[in-house]
């Protein structure tokens, strides 16, 4: 199975701009109408992988950690809808923007986060195979998982990349957090702390 | 006796296949298959409101056709609050979970025409339908532990649809509330941010205020005085709105275009646009809304007036004459038709008394409590304050109306505790809760156990 160029090109301009719902109009684009060919589900998920990841990391290293150093009035706080002065957590807006992309239809995969240790019980593993892949990329650092996998009687290409430790609003946060449980690791920079998912309909 | 039976037979195929190809009507009750919910029996003889699938796309199945009514109604009231949106369930992982319960399906929850299986809001589900899926929760929630699986739902605890008034941090943020504050009054209704709609975007707009003598009615017509007079002392002479704005909305100068002494619903809306909006959406206005004859208090289920069984619903039924006197409107206009035990015990009732002061001035504005107070609550947004005429919104279910009204007066827990006492809700709220909502002692309980397992700076 193969997907086009096309269509990731037009996907990595999206995230990157965060304008989303433009799907249509950048696909349009001088960059994104070349004929390059096609791509692998595989190589697929790592581009737009490549694009969240370096989202999140600007987030959480330049804007999350920058406030904290700052002492600004405005923090990243889990209730930020109903809190004043209150920004989304990294992990929130990082789902916020898979809601996004899963409403979006022209879209075509899906992302998420999962921990072995979850702050927040959604994000934890929901199948066998995400257990699999969360132990994997945990004993075996710097490596991503690749896998099929069949729900709801619809097949998937899956891949799960380390998501690690990038700023230290993100360990900080997590070791000292009330939810986590008694058995959490106290996470240091570059400990892998998920993982973040993509799945591709095959 | 053979041609009497086929003539039987005849007519009642006629009968019946002229019932469903006819418009909107009684004759259309012949087709449906049971009694509607208390939501929908008003537009019940629009069959096509819910079932015509040339509102929906083409390849829309019969399902798709009333989900897709469901959310043309529905849709924008949900949006940004809901907490159970259809696309949390995208995930493919929740295949297993959907596969139980199609949460993205509102018919899943919300048939209709089933009345032995309907509960309170619409609910066909057994009450028990949380635990399907956080059958787990008394692992992350220990205080959730032995409770009943149909309890979710009750009012102060969950709302499946919103739980803006009810998620924990809110819950917090409220806690230790006194049951009636210091300072209890609703926000000061601002008529002018209130209005929106294609005449106020005119750049005529605001106009000149108009004397009684500038009316500008046609002069070979006979106007009482009173009624003059009403138009002048009030809002509408003061905007400069004239008698021709109303009477002749299509006038624009053209003198062909006939005085009507009705004015209809879409003029008002020129203005008044969030207003009719609203409107429309409740159960007062969603006849309207379909194209069918305005809702009277014959067709209603809830005991009502006999005497006013052939009044109509529309923008005049409660703002009437000329004077459009909002205090009228707001429990006169409403006691006019509604003869239930909550409607009655108004009048009597604390919330009652506090309304009379306000409207002799032994109080100021805002600490009275009308029905509409309750039901067409002052909404505060990026234009002001403004009411909202849907007076069915926050009753859907009920804790909605704690965020929205009951807080300008009350503490959280005594709202919701008020709310969740049907007896109460009954006798127009003439006593205490007889029992106390405890989801704000237990959020206030789970945050400070967080506070406590939260590591310590060095």
């Amino acid at each position: 199975m193969t997907i086009s160029i096309r269509f990731l090109l037009a996907c990595v301009a999206l995230m990157t701009s965060g304008l989303l719902i433009t799907l249509s109009g950048c696909s349009n684009s001088e960059a994104s109408s070349s004929t390059a060919g096609s791509i692998t589900p595989r190589q697929f998920a790592d581009g737009v992988h490549a694009v969240m990841m370096a989202d999140r990391t600007v987030y959480a290293t330049h804007v999350v950690t920058n406030l904290k150093k700052q002492d600004a009035p405005v923090t990243a706080d889990e209730y930020w809808q109903d809190t004043e002065n209150a920004i989304p957590l990294p992990a929130q807006m990082f789902r916020m923007g898979a809601e996004l992309v899963d409403e979006n239809p022209e879209a075509g995969f899906t992302y998420a986060l999962r921990s072995k240790w979850p702050l927040n019980e959604q994000h934890k593993a929901k199948t066998d195979f995400e257990k699999e892949a969360l132990d994997f990329i945990s004993d075996n650092p710097g490596d991503n998982f690749y896998g099929e996998e069949e729900l709801g009687g619809k097949k998937f290409f899956v891949a799960v990349y380390p998501d690690r430790a990038v700023a230290e609003a993100c360990w900080s946060c997590h070791n000292d957090h009330p939810s986590r449980g008694e058995d959490y690791p106290d996470f240091a920079k570059d400990d892998v702390m998920g993982g973040v998912l993509v799945r591709v309909p095959m | 006796m053979w041609f009497a039976c086929l003539g039987i037979n005849l007519l009642i195929g006629v009968f019946y296949s002229v019932a469903l190809i006819a418009p909107a009507s009684s004759v259309k009750s012949a087709w449906l298959p049971g009694k509607t919910t208390h939501g929908h029996y008003q537009i019940e003889l629009d069959c096509n409101a819910c079932h015509d699938p040339s509102k929906s796309e083409d390849s829309m199945n019969a399902s798709d056709v009333m989900q897709d009514a469901c959310i043309r109604c529905h849709g924008d009231q949900l949006k940004d609050v809901d907490t159970h949106p259809a696309k949390k369930f995208n995930d493919p992982t929740n295949a297993e979970l959907l596969a139980t319960l199609d949460a993205q399906n509102c018919l899943s929850c919300h048939a209709e025409h089933v009345p032995h299986q309907t509960l309170s809001m619409g609910l066909t589900m057994p009450a028990d339908y949380c635990w399907h899926c956080h059958k787990e929760i008394s692992d992350s929630r220990p205080s959730h532990r032995g409770m009943a699986f149909d309890s979710c739902a009750t009012a102060g605890c969950h709302n499946y649809h919103d739980n803006s008034a009810l998620y924990e941090k809110f819950l917090d943020d409220h806690f230790g509330q006194p049951d009636h504050l210091s300072l209890a009054t609703v926000p000061e209704r601002d008529t002018t941010s209130g209005l929106s709609g294609s005449e106020i975007s005119n750049t005529l707009w605001p106009m000149p205020a108009s004397k009684i003598n500038d009316a500008d009615h046609p002069k070979s017509m006979q106007v009482d005085t009173t009624l003059l007079r009403d138009w002048a002392e009030t809002s509408h002479a003061a905007a400069g709105v004239q008698c021709s704005h109303c009477h002749l909305p299509d006038s624009n100068g053209q003198e062909s275009v006939t005085w009507s002494d009705h004015v209809p619903m879409e003029t008002c809306g020129q203005c008044h646009e969030r207003q009719v909006d609203t409107f429309i959406e409740g159960k007062h206005g969603m006849r309207l809304a379909v194209g069918l004859s305005p809702m009277t208090p014959a067709r209603a289920r809830l005991p009502m007036n006999h005497d006013a069984a052939h009044r109509e619903l529309n923008c005049n039924a409660c703002h009437n004459d000329h004077r459009f006197d909002t205090q009228f409107a707001a429990t006169d206009a409403c006691l006019q038709c509604h003869a239930d035990d909550h409607s009655l015990a108004h009048v009597n009732s604390p919330h009652g008394e506090l309304w009379r002061d306000e409207v002799l001035q032994k109080r100021v504005s805002g600490t009275g409590v009308s029905c509409a107070t309750c039901h067409m609550p002052r909404l505060t947004d990026d234009g002001g304050v403004w009411v909202n005429h849907d007076q069915s919104a926050n009753l859907r279910p009920n804790e909605k109306m704690a965020r929205e009204v009951c807080l300008n007066c009350h503490g959280l827990e005594y709202a919701l505790s008020a709310l969740a006492d049907e007896d109460l809700v009954r006798n127009g709220f003439d006593a205490e809760p007889s029992k106390r909502i405890e989801s704000v002692q237990m959020a206030r309980k789970w945050f400070l156990d967080r506070s406590t397992k939260r590591r310590k700076k060095p």
